[in-house]
């Protein structure tokens, strides 16, 4: 790139155009009927060329382009919402709101945010709406051509790699992508399911332990070498020569290794290039809200429904104390066996229910202070001396 | 335009004077008003826009409808910039013949849908500035409603408002065709006699508020039969 701009190598018909604005924008223009058919496959993994044009060397004609892209827009794009995700022993809870705002109106107040990919994966999407819908579906078309190719599915941290090298051409344009992956990783093996179990009890060992992320980035690199005993295995498997030694061979590793190749995961990646792994991820203007209510209540021991109760608690702080956040709490439950989608629950009924239990506990508060002060009294006639504050 | 500096310091306004030349940047993009509504039944489907096109405070035409039918099943609405829309439903009605002759079949509503996202968002760094809103019947007959943004993202909805007025519109069909925020009421399907009376009564309350609408109403009608068209004239001032 550097010796193609000092040799001021013109790469496409393109960069000789003329000066002047408006005709340049028609040529792009009339030409997309027709784009789709010749390249349609790669028609969206770069931006169009105005915006390489701002690299190449200042000429009296450039500069006037620089000024004048990236148009301003009259309108603005939908933002603003809470999603989160996190892992625990039996799997990933995914949870997001429903609500996509544009600029203090609300567009939608039914919206998906949280987008199935495969049996294994979801995806949380933040950000601009439009940006989110077709990159997920150009993750989700790339994952199915390398599951073709390879004949096994690409792992949860290999899909935030290949997304964020996607979106990498998109960096310094207006493109807004937040998006969580979570999913399971590994093959519905018999196997696969006992060593998880076995992840799992020393997971609860190392619980205390503050170091937990740290091992699981150890795990990440020893993931590689699962990687090719979980190869072989799939290989005996097929071949109906099941050896029992690999699979034990398996186990052991997973044990030394905590989370191996396969179990729950979370993942975040973002249109700036940034890549997050860890337990609790939660994204959107209301995350800081979700955040203090899934730092409270997370346990890797915590059972399904303790998650689900956690999850939405999270959703439904947020969209209280959060303006750009609300209607309804969306939520996928993701284990070794897939994904399953909890029913759509409408916040309002929450609030309600909330409603109900203060009531209820104003008038119990009520009733023990009135107990109080009744046994306070009958104490109190019995000795001159005690004073009575009622 | 009242700038910051038309203020001095103790707050009351400073003395107009000529500050020097100031320089417009050149918009692509201009805003020539009008609402668009598209309303899904069980069997039915309406569009329904309004017919004024207007820039700042002239009105350029009054006859100048944003509905266009796309196949004999579906019609969309549009509106925004006027100039996109036009260049847009020339691209839908070339992409329409191309795809007709190259599968021997007319797209169905959510395929036209489905592209329609990928044309816009293939202009994602200088989009089209029009709100577009599908209105058809899917495969099985049922009424379908496709609402789009600007770039491209969309979904399927049961009736959506969109333009200049789609902000007093929308809250409406939300409690009269949704029933949100109504306790205790019976939920009756919709049928088309009262979504069409509907759709003319919303439309004179947005043409009451709404600069930018008003003049005449078309109405689209899909069903199974075709697609009827009905004008309704509307206030002109």
């Amino acid at each position: 790139m550097a010796l193609q701009d000092v040799c001021g190598f013109l790469e496409t018909l393109d960069d000789i155009s003329p000066c002047t604005y408006l005709p340049n924008e028609m040529g792009y223009m009339w030409r997309t009927p027709f784009e789709f058919d010749r390249d349609s496959a790669f028609h969206f993994l770069f931006p169009p060329q105005q915006c390489s044009r701002k690299n190449r060397a200042p000429t009296l004609f450039s500069s006037t382009f620089s000024s004048l892209s990236p148009h301003q827009q009259p309108f603005q794009l939908s933002h603003g919402t809470t999603t989160l995700g996190f892992i625990f022993q039996d799997g990933v809870i995914a949870a997001a709101d429903t609500r996509a705002s544009c600029k203090g109106l609300i567009c939608c107040p039914i919206s998906q945010k949280i987008m199935p990919i495969h049996s294994h994966l979801v995806v949380n999407t933040s950000g601009s709406g439009a940006d989110c819908m077709l990159w997920e579906r150009i993750l989700t078309r790339e994952m199915r051509l390398y599951q073709l190719r390879h004949r096994k599915r690409l792992s949860i941290n290999g899909a935030a790699k290949l997304l964020s090298t996607m979106l990498h051409p998109f960096k310094g344009t207006n493109v807004c992508v937040a998006a969580t992956l979570c999913g399971w990783d590994g093959e519905e093996t018999q196997d696969t399911l006992q060593s998880c179990m076995e992840i799992a009890d020393v997971k609860e060992a190392v619980e205390q332990d503050s170091n937990v992320s740290a091992i699981s980035d150890v795990s990440a690199q020893g993931g590689v070498k699962m990687a090719s005993i979980n190869e072989q295995d799939e290989i005996s498997k097929d071949t109906q020569a099941l050896n029992p030694t690999v699979s034990n061979q398996n186990t052991k590793n997973v044990l030394s290794t905590f989370g191996g190749r396969s179990g729950p995961r979370v993942c975040y990646v973002c249109s700036d290039g940034l890549q997050l792994k860890g337990e609790i991820i939660s994204v959107g203007s209301g995350s800081p809200y979700a955040y203090a209510v899934l730092d409270d209540g997370w346990r890797w021991g915590m059972t399904v429904d303790e998650a689900v109760a956690l999850a939405r608690e999270a959703v439904f702080r947020a969209t209280h104390w959060d303006a750009y956040s609300g209607n309804n709490v969306d939520l996928f439950h993701i284990t070794a066996h897939g994904w399953r989608r909890r029913d759509r629950e409408d916040l309002k009924e929450e609030y309600y229910r909330e409603r109900e239990r203060e009531k209820k506990k104003i008038k119990e508060r009520e009733k023990e202070r009135q107990k109080r002060e009744g046994d306070e009294l009958v104490e109190g006639e019995g000795d001159i001396y005690s004073v009575h504050c009622g | 335009m009242i700038s910051a500096r038309a203020y001095g310091d103790n707050g009351k306004m400073k003395e107009y004077h000529y500050t020097g030349p100031v320089e417009h940047k050149f918009s692509p993009y201009a805003f020539n008003g009008g609402t668009v509504l598209a309303v899904a039944g069980e069997d039915f489907a309406l569009v329904a826009s309004d017919t004024r096109l207007s820039e700042g405070y002239s009105i350029h035409s009054r006859d100048s409808p944003k509905c266009y039918k796309l196949t004999d099943t579906t019609v969309i609405g549009c509106s925004g910039f006027h100039g996109d829309c036009l260049t847009l439903t020339k691209i839908i009605e070339a992409r329409l013949k191309m795809y007709k002759h190259s599968n021997n079949k007319s797209m169905t509503s959510g395929a036209i849908a489905a592209m329609l996202s990928t044309i816009l968002y293939g202009k994602r760094f200088f989009p089209y500035y029009v709100y577009n809103i599908i209105g058809g019947l899917d495969e099985e007959g049922r009424g379908a409603v496709y609402s789009f943004d600007p770039v491209g993202s969309y979904q399927r909805d049961t009736y959506k408002a969109g333009g200049s007025a789609s902000a007093m519109l929308q809250p409406l069909l939300d409690n009269q065709i949704g029933f949100k925020n109504m306790e205790n009421v019976e939920q009756l399907p919709l049928t088309l006699e009262k979504a069409v009376q509907l759709v003319k009564d919303v439309f004179i309350s947005a043409a009451e508020r709404d600069v930018y609408t008003g003049d005449a109403l078309k109405i689209c009608i899909i069903t199974k039969e075709g697609i009827r068209e009905e004008i309704v004239p509307l206030r002109k001032d």
